[in-house]
């Protein structure tokens, strides 16, 4: 019944029981099952009994269907959504060493700049810029700090959350 | 009063009215079962071998309608009871495993018999715990039987540390179980519940579609008041034989890969097709695209991501299979009656013309025992009446094919897994959950070995177990593909080396008896259900006999090859 025309990612909140062993519940239920995650975040909410899972998956409709029907399955699930059925925000985080010396220094800097970056460290011949936004902002963002030597770089899972009622 | 770990256990035992647990001990249950020594009320089978402990659990579950109990210890006692676990997760039957693990103190030290069998069985049991701290045991043990026969019923492991088992608190029992993240939907919405009906009163060639929830929810009755009310043909799964009268006339006997004819041929055509409890498995639908292709599809399930899972369903209906089946009876009562006889005729004498056209059948001999023939004498001898476990291959599927079920309950076999060596420890359990009962386990030469060393747990508890085995020198089912798709090279499954089973059944104080031919079948039944002690039949069969129907792997269902 695979269908690839429909296929699209889609990020999924989902509120599990903090307790040890739920994240490899959740993380076997995909391999297990042969659906895949692009990306993970989990952390306590304010609630300390409770996580949240941020995670990102793609498929056609039927796989999101068959992911989050399984995700509900799992005793430990207390709540599960689809956030692409939503009005939502979503961010992602990258920090990442950047070559910068010379006439690329300052170059890195305006890129920063633009993209609103920030610069969490310094030295004589690097940046450490902390980059938030959207996952094909920090694409656009990594693309052009390429060209100038990424020394090293680590992302983050999506964070995403429902937009409030404006009404 | 304080109370120790092993203490509250078997407490909590109590509480959950269990009766019989099946079990094997060693260094890390060592406290529960001292215990057991104090607790008459509830009785421990020894078997052999851990997987028997959890067939046996399975067994007595699906016979008793109950949740099936096996205790065994840390590390090789945990990591057998793995097959048994996995096979009553496919089939959701509600069992509690119980196993014993290293002191918290040395988990994840590599301990001697350590192993993490939470981690091991997380993907095959409906849940499962680690008890780390006594405070949280006796809620657990609770939780884990709450969760195993609830929603759809399953497996659930709970480890316990040997010094959880030790220690001592004032416990606490709860006297209700509320789980804030599971809530199974039981009661199907009355919404779908009408659009169903208002579909399948429109249809001209309905069909039923049955399987394991008919029997889990106990919906025997309601399914057959349904179909009988609107003349709608039933066909079932392996898991829901017993669940619509065998011998019923709108029984179109069991569909899929050893289907009969007019059981796919009905699917294949109908125009809705009502699926009960079952969740259209590969060897149920063969290729995807050629099942039912012209059905408006409805699907009454406990489970949600049974629905849509394979097949795309128009009218899902999340809810217990007797719910459903309940609220659409009732419904039906205020439709403005129909003679539905009438209405129904040219289906169901299409159905009849596909029956007499390929019924299902088999060249009987003089000469050599066919395996179905042992099969419909034991059908006859018993008159429908035995419980029957089966193993898995070619005797599984000619159990189903020929014991016309009638009652719910009554077969219970390793479905989803196919795990030989399932029948005969099943068989126990079941017989420990029904003392009167003829029960009978239908064996092959291959799958029998698998467990055999049951027997002395049979003869030391004088269950009277009884054992067909339709002995085709060979591992029938993987022959009869090789015959079929592999040019006849039979690798690996020629099984002439083999003990002479009577000898084994005697060494082990049991009853053996052989038939070499087909007049001496009935005779060793007869014998053998007179004998009150567990009984050994070797029948030995025609070596090259194939199960047929068979819609081969990866085609459509209307392309069988017929007998």
């Amino acid at each position: 019944m695979g269908n690839d025309k429909n296929v699209r990612r889609h990020t999924i909140s989902v509120w599990v029981d903090n307790q040890p062993g739920v994240l490899s519940r959740v993380t076997g239920l995909f391999s297990g099952r042969g659906f895949n995650i692009e990306s993970l975040c989990v952390a306590e909410t304010m609630d300390p009994e409770v996580s949240r899972i941020t995670l990102v998956t793609t498929g056609d409709e039927q796989i999101v269907e068959q992911i989050i029907k399984q995700l509900r399955k799992l005793i430990n699930t207390i709540k599960v959504v689809d956030l692409c059925e939503l009005d939502h925000v979503e961010r992602e985080m990258a920090l990442v060493t950047v070559k910068a010396e010379d006439k690329s220094r300052a170059e890195v800097l305006r890129i920063a700049d633009i993209f609103r970056c920030r610069v969490v460290d310094v030295s004589p011949s690097t940046y450490t810029l902390e980059i938030t936004g959207t996952h094909e902002k920090l694409g656009a963002v990594l693309s052009l700090l390429k060209g100038h030597g990424i020394l090293d770089v680590v992302r983050s899972g999506s964070l995403a959350i429902q937009r409030a009622k404006k009404d | 009063m304080k109370m120790t770990g092993a203490q509250i256990i078997l407490e909590c035992l109590k509480r959950e009215g269990v009766k019989h647990i099946f079990g094997y001990p060693g260094g890390a249950v060592i406290d529960i079962y001292d215990e057991l020594t104090r607790t008459p009320e509830i009785k421990h089978y020894l078997v052999r071998h851990e997987q028997a402990a959890v067939h046996a659990a399975d067994g007595y579950a699906r016979a008793a309608d109950k949740v099936g109990v096996a205790l065994v210890t840390s590390g090789p006692g945990a990591t057998n009871t793995v097959t048994g676990i996995a096979s009553a997760y496919m089939d959701s039957i509600p069992i509690v495993v119980f196993t014993g693990q290293v002191p918290t103190a040395l988990i994840g030290n590599d301990a001697f018999q350590e192993v993490d069998i939470v981690g091991i069985t997380r993907p095959c049991t409906k849940h499962n715990y680690l008890v780390t701290d006594i405070k949280h045991l006796a809620r657990t043990i609770h939780e884990a039987f709450y969760i195993a026969r609830s929603g759809r019923p399953g497996p659930v492991l709970v480890d316990l540390p040997k010094n959880v088992q030790q220690a001592k608190i004032e416990p606490e029992f709860p006297q209700e179980i509320k789980i804030k993240s599971y809530n199974p939907t039981l009661h199907a919405n009355p919404r779908q519940v009408k659009r169903a009906l208002e579909t399948i009163l429109e249809a001209e060639r309905p069909v039923l579609y049955t399987g394991g929830g008919i029997i889990h929810s106990n919906a025997a009755e309601e399914l057959t008041k349904f179909a009988e009310a609107l003349q709608i043909p039933v066909t079932s799964t392996l898991m829901g034989l017993g669940g619509f009268p065998g011998v019923h006339p709108l029984w179109l006997g069991m569909l899929g890969m050893h289907g009969t004819y007019c059981a796919n041929m009905a699917v294949a055509q109908s125009d809705v097709l009502i699926a009960v409890g079952a969740r259209f498995d590969d060897r149920v639908t063969g290729r995807l695209d050629a099942f039912a292709p012209r059905a408006t599809v409805i699907h009454i399930d406990v489970d949600p991501s049974s629905i849509s899972k394979n097949v795309v369903v128009h009218i899902p209906i999340v809810g217990d299979c007797k719910d459903a089946l309940h609220q659409l009876n009732n419904l039906l009562k205020k439709e403005e009656p129909k003679d539905w006889g009438q209405l129904r005729q040219g289906w169901l004498e299409q159905i009849r013309e596909w029956n007499r056209k390929h019924p299902l059948r088999y060249k009987k001999s003089k000469e050599v025992i066919k395996p179905q023939f042992v099969v419909e004498k034991l059908w006859e001898v018993t008159q429908g009446e035995a419980y029957i476990t089966t193993e898995v291959g070619q005797n599984q599927m000619w159990a189903a094919q020929f014991y016309k079920f009638t009652k719910p309950r009554r077969l219970m076999t390793s479905g989803g897994l196919g795990a030989m060596g399932y029948g005969f420890p099943a068989a126990m359990g079941v017989q420990v959950a029904k003392p009167d009962a003829i029960v009978i386990d239908i064996a092959g030469d291959g799958s029998i070995l698998m467990n055999i060393q049951e027997l002395t747990t049979v003869v030391e508890n004088n269950l009277p177990v009884k054992i067909a085995i339709l002995n085709n020198n060979y591992l029938g089912m993987v022959r009869q593909w090789q015959q079929l798709m592999y040019e006849r090279r039979y690798s690996a499954t020629d099984l002439s080396a083999q003990p002479d089973f009577v000898k084994v059944a005697e060494a082990f104080g049991a009853v053996g008896l052989r038939a070499t031919r087909p007049e001496e079948v009935e005779p060793v039944i007869r014998k053998a259900m007179e004998t009150p002690r567990p009984v050994i039949m070797d029948f030995v069969v025609d070596r090259e006999e194939c199960v047929l129907p068979m819609v081969p792997p990866g085609k459509a269902t209307h392309e069988m090859l017929l007998a």
